[in-house]
């Protein structure tokens, strides 16, 4: 046995207080970016949102709390429009998500799940406007669409809910909802597949072995394993789609804006900066209480 | 007949995926369609005669071709800045313990977790509280601040899952921390990288509610353009754009993919 010398350990030790301060320049310019641009306005829109006067004679902080009780008052039903459209969107992306992201996580070979993948993020990439723009061809009046459920009396159904009116989807909540299910339908596929694509195919095996049956498998093994997909992807979906205020304005009405359009308009057209920004605050203190609650009951808090 | 209804049943899963991968795709084969319409009156919407006069002429339209050349720059531009800045900040995530860690990590979190149209309003309440010419630059520093996030996870989450002993190896081989940075970590980082600078090109080049909010009536951008033109009608050369911007997606992240795979058989 030859004794080996040891390699003197080359020291890559810089002075001590120069490598403590490293992380620190590392972030300087990236969160000096984020401070500025994104935590100062939000504080600036707090006051805002307090402030009473014109844009001509400037704005002055008067804690003028009545700002929130008039835009609550004048945009109550946008408020339930935004937060009711966006729970169906969420429970649809969640029913047509699961089975496309279990095909892919499961189903597909290593050559389609790469193909299946870039065809559900291809959309990300291409302007989402133009898309949303095509639901107006597809859900026309005179359109196939139309004419299917027409003949198979699903407008029936969805007139008694409400949903619809007469022969029409442009220009409906189903329209609406229809689209915000398209526009956030990857942002809730991804987790999904991130999470279902963790299991250990053995652990079907194993359940299978136990005379479980596919679906008591699935119920008892695969679900319960793909909760986190499912509680990021619902998030995922249902925060922005409250917010979301395009969709309302091409496929819908006035009658189906959301409380994105109050915003829009108090901001560029009313030029009512206090409204809007208490707008913006009363649908971020609403997201962030149902947010909070649904975590609670999920019970996976640590997931993101 | 019952053969057929056993396959079905057999194959539930697979079927509900099809079609929803169907529902996916089919508004692009909708634009794809319509970019070859001529329609009759202001808007093609409804399908009247075959004809390739968009895809000849795709400029035609006053307007379209500059909205859509600004918009590229800033998204390159954008895509630069959140890249160079989301990376520094990412590796010192990764890679450091230090006070105000969890406070950062939740900065990172927020901007991801909160309707645009609120980020959107109270930064344009800023600038216009400011006094700042809403423009050009106003456009890229929002586009930079939402950009930003989305490059911190990705390329954190590539440069955690590396192997911290393979530059312990090249240390332990005499090279400089240049040399090591530069020869390894950072062609070790370069996937989380490319990831997170193809998301936020999307993510900019796409963005309609930020961009509505911080640009001002004259700096235009392509889905600025598109928004004007749904209600004035919209130009068949609009499909055109978005037909073409689907096969350049698709191109592009096949060929991201087919270089990777390469790169690994190599490996």
């Amino acid at each position: 046995m030859t004794a080996v010398a040891e390699p003197a350990v080359v020291p890559l030790q810089e002075p001590k207080r120069r490598r403590k301060l490293t992380p620190y320049w590392l972030l300087l310019p990236g969160i000096a970016w984020l401070v500025i641009f994104f935590a100062v306005p939000m504080v600036y829109q707090a006051s805002t949102s307090l402030q009473t006067g014109s844009l001509e004679q400037g704005f002055k902080l008067t804690w003028h709390l009545a700002t929130y009780w008039d835009a609550l008052v004048e945009y109550k039903w946008h408020f339930v429009r935004s937060f009711s459209y966006a729970a169906i969107a969420t429970v649809l992306c969640l029913a047509i998500g699961y089975p496309l992201a279990y095909t892919i996580a499961f189903k597909a070979s290593k050559r389609w799940r790469n193909v299946i993948l870039i065809l559900v993020i291809a959309p990300f990439f291409t302007s989402f406007l133009i898309r949303t723009l095509a639901w107006k061809t597809i859900l026309s009046d005179g359109g196939p669409v139309v004419g299917a459920l027409n003949t198979l009396h699903i407008l029936n159904v969805t007139d008694a809910l409400g949903l619809t009116s007469g022969q029409r989807v442009l220009a409906t909540p189903l329209a609406v909802v229809c689209g915000l299910t398209y526009n956030f339908l990857p942002f809730m596929i991804l987790p999904l597949y991130t999470s279902l694509e963790r299991i250990d195919p053995r652990l079907h095996e194993a359940a299978g072995d136990l005379y479980a049956r596919p679906f008591t498998v699935f119920r008892k093994v695969t679900f319960p394993i793909s909760l986190p997909g499912v509680v990021a992807g619902t998030l995922l979906t249902f925060i922005p789609a409250s917010g979301d205020y395009i969709n309302a304005q091409l496929l819908g009405s006035p009658s189906e804006q959301m409380v994105g359009n109050g915003i829009q308009k108090q901001f560029l057209n009313v030029l009512a900066y206090p409204t809007a920004a208490a707008l913006s605050f009363i649908l971020m203190a609403l997201i962030l209480g149902m947010v909070t609650v649904y975590m609670r009951k999920a019970g996976t808090e640590e997931l993101v | 007949m019952s053969r057929i209804l056993t396959w079905v049943r057999a194959h539930l899963v697979v079927l509900a995926g099809i079609l929803a991968l169907a529902y996916l795709i089919l508004p692009n084969l909708v634009v794809l369609a319509f970019s070859f319409n001529k329609p009759t009156g202001k808007f093609n919407y409804e399908w009247s005669q075959f004809s390739t006069d968009a895809w000849t002429d795709p400029c035609g339209v006053a307007d379209m071709c500059g909205s859509l050349s600004l918009s590229l720059q800033i998204a390159l531009l954008a895509t630069l800045g959140a890249t160079v800045l989301g990376t520094m900040v990412a590796f010192a995530l990764a890679r450091y313990r230090f006070r105000g860690r969890s406070a950062t990590t939740a900065l990172i979190f927020l901007p991801m977790a909160m309707p645009e149209v609120v980020m959107a309003a109270s930064l344009g309440t800023l600038f216009l509280n400011m006094r700042i010419q809403f423009g050009f630059l106003t456009i890229l520093i929002a586009h930079i601040m939402f950009c930003l996030s989305f490059v911190v996870t990705a390329v954190k989450a590539r440069v955690m899952s590396m192997d911290p002993r393979l530059e312990q190896a090249a240390q332990d081989l005499y090279a400089t921390p240049t040399q090591t940075f530069l020869r390894v970590t950072l062609p070790l980082a370069a996937p989380g990288i490319a990831a997170g600078a193809l998301l936020s090109f999307a993510l900019s080049f796409d963005d309609f509610i930020i961009t509505q909010f911080n640009s001002g009536p004259t700096t235009v951008t392509f889905p600025m353009f598109v928004w004007g033109a749904s209600q004035r009608g919209i130009p068949v050369q609009v499909n055109v754009i978005g037909t073409a911007m689907f096969i350049a997606a698709v191109v592009l992240t096949v060929g991201g993919q087919w270089i990777g795979n390469r790169r690994k058989a190599r490996a």
